[in-house]
């Protein structure tokens, strides 16, 4: 599972983590923490299946 | 306006068992005349079984406490005889707001399922609820079933034996003793029969305490139901406010657990913050104000030989979702048709334990659930506290993040899911009608289903023929044949999914025992007996 849903898909790695620093210029740690919030929430309800999102729990614990 | 609270509803009277020579025995006493005791008591005196309610008060609760009643209750307050009494004084509701910090960040109208003879819940002060039990229990009097309450009655010692518990009782006019069969403690969250036997009330997930206070509106307000996350009037903290009968308005102001009660219940601190929360336009009078502590915890076994816990005695939950008397309801419900069988010879003793298993599950359902909901309200962490404020945010534009924003999930009946009187299933039924759910209600020959089942055991047949009567093991079993031309949409969509014919065994609690898609007596027989506890179901 964590294969599937860890498996390399960015479009553009490069373009995306500039717009992800860029998104968060100029705002304080709580601004960003919160902006952070935000964007987690609304990519797990793009991605919807629970099963997904857990994997997805499980990867990002591994450092 | 009359204060129902203050008139003695079953006044101390003085009982041929206070002069008996020895303690006379009872098949079944309860102690506590509240939402549960008096259910119970109903439950048992339909089904002929004697019962005694002990109460040391004689009137209806003060003020409103809980006031939303889930559809789940008002189907047993039917199978009650007093379902029209609640529903017609109730308030329905659909429309709610949610606010977060000084702004509405959405409203919703909850557009309940259609094909429920009852609503999704009502609004009603306790007091109200209480009034007509009581009502309930006088009509059964008066028809001569064997049913009294007992006001001024205190407990004050019970001795807890194999066979029986000895209960000794402080009247106005002195002590006595009587000897119970079964004995079942409603006697609420501080239950006394729970510290005279010396059993644990284990949990404790949390803490908090609610001001709620009742106000009447001197002019209209809207009937919807509003929450607000960390508003002004209450910096981090809920607050509540709900339409009850009468133009009596309920608020539930969340306080913390750090707090100086008697500081905050003083009528002026507490119109001061009511200003702030309506505005300064609306005049209101403040009827009654009181504290509220919840913690939330359960014991650990719900029987203990002859004495029996339901409601608040035996668990206790936030208020979010309204989980606490409906679920104590759901209590009474299991527990009446059990301990008849059991005291007519016509089960063993220990179907009781499947009522300790079936809602010490749904105990710990609520408490999940309600813990769920405080985590949401009042964030325990920094980061949770960060997601908390962005659901609310997004929710503001974006419909996806409603159903995450929790300030209660209101209380549905528990699916015993596992639960050892459940039979055999049948493959491709619909899910929510599975064995250990109750039965879901449907429009049936200008009337509703529900209204056909409970008391008894009863065998449903949709599109497949089942005797009007049975008499198994004792046991009898009504029929109810729903010939194929009779199954109407919601039938076809809540008992047969796409499947053409199915038999549904249902207890006298309305839950479903078991089903198959066709009638088989043998089948049934054997279903029977594990609904009875006196088998378990073959792997």
């Amino acid at each position: 599972m964590t294969d599937s849903v860890t498996a390399p898909k960015l479009d553009k790695p490069d373009e995306f983590y500039a717009r992800l620093l860029t998104a968060h210029e100029g705002l304080s740690k709580a601004e960003s923490d919160a902006f952070n919030a935000r964007l987690i929430l609304l990519m797990a309800n793009r991605i919807g299946n629970l099963t997904e999102l857990e994997a997805l729990l499980e990867a990002a614990r591994a450092r | 306006m009359t204060k129902l609270f203050e008139a003695p509803l079953y006044p101390y009277k003085w009982s041929p068992d206070q002069d008996a020579p020895s303690p006379v025995r009872h098949p079944v006493v309860i102690i506590g005349a509240g939402p549960v005791g008096l259910a119970t008591a109903i439950d048992l005196a339909q089904a002929d079984v004697p019962v005694v309610v002990l109460d040391d008060n004689d009137k209806v609760s003060v003020g409103s406490r809980a006031i939303c009643f889930s559809k789940r209750s008002l189907e047993i307050f039917d199978r009650l005889g007093c379902g029209d009494e609640m529903e017609d004084k109730g308030v329905v509701w659909n429309v709610g707001k949610v606010f977060f910090g000084d702004r509405q960040v959405y409203d919703f109208n909850l557009l309940p399922e259609e094909g429920h003879k009852r609503p999704a819940f009502i609004n009603l002060q306790q007091y109200y609820c209480e009034l007509f039990l009581v009502e309930r229990i006088r009509a059964l009097q008066a028809e001569g079933k064997p049913v009294e309450i007992r006001g001024g009655n205190k407990v004050a010692n019970l001795t807890a034996y194999d066979d029986h518990t000895l209960v000794t009782v402080e009247t106005p006019e002195g002590a006595y003793n009587l000897e119970a069969d079964w004995l079942i403690a409603c006697d609420g969250a501080g239950s006394p029969t729970r510290k005279m036997l010396d059993l644990d009330f284990v949990g404790r997930v949390f803490e908090d305490n609610f001001l709620i206070a009742d106000v009447i509106m001197k002019a209209d307000f809207p009937t919807e139901r509003w929450f607000w996350f960390d508003p002004p009037f209450n910096k981090d903290q809920s607050a509540l406010l709900h339409k009850q009968p009468d133009g009596v308005w309920r608020i539930d102001l969340q306080l913390g657990w750090d707090i100086d009660k008697e500081k905050e219940k003083k009528p002026e601190n507490v119109i001061l913050r009511l200003k702030d929360m309506l505005g300064p336009d609306v005049e209101f009078d403040l009827e009654w104000v009181s504290i509220y502590t919840f913690q939330c915890r359960r014991m650990e076994q719900f029987r203990h030989g002859r004495v029996i816990f339901a409601g608040d005695s035996a668990h206790q939950v936030s208020p979010f979702g309204a989980r606490g008397a409906n679920s104590g309801f759901q209590d009474a419900d299991n527990l009446g048709w059990k301990l008849k069988l059991v005291l007519d010879g016509k089960a063993p003793e220990r179907l009781l334990d499947s009522y300790a298993v079936e809602r010490e599950m749904a105990a710990d359902e609520n408490i999940l659930q309600s813990s769920r909901s405080t985590d949401f309200i009042t964030p325990k962490s920094e980061i949770s506290r960060i997601f908390r404020d962005a659901v609310l945010d997004l929710s503001e534009h974006f419909e996806f993040a409603r159903p995450l924003v929790n300030s209660g999930r209101l209380s549905v009946p528990c699916i015993y899911d596992g639960s050892p009187l459940n039979g055999p299933d049948a493959a491709g039924l619909p899910a929510r009608t599975r064995p250990g759910s109750p039965a879901v209600d449907a429009p049936f020959a200008e009337g509703w289903l529900l209204d056909r089942i409970g008391g008894d055991f009863l065998l449903l047949g949709l599109g497949a023929e089942v005797p009007a009567k049975m008499e198994l093991d004792g046991i009898q079993i009504t029929g109810l044949t729903i010939a194929a031309n009779q199954i109407n949409r919601d039938l076809k969509h809540r008992y047969l999914g796409e499947v053409g014919s199915a038999v549904y065994l249902i207890r006298p609690d309305q839950h479903v025992a078991a089903r198959w898609t066709g009638f088989d007596e043998t089948a049934v027989e054997q279903a029977l007996a594990i609904a009875l506890g006196k088998k378990e179901l073959a792997a």
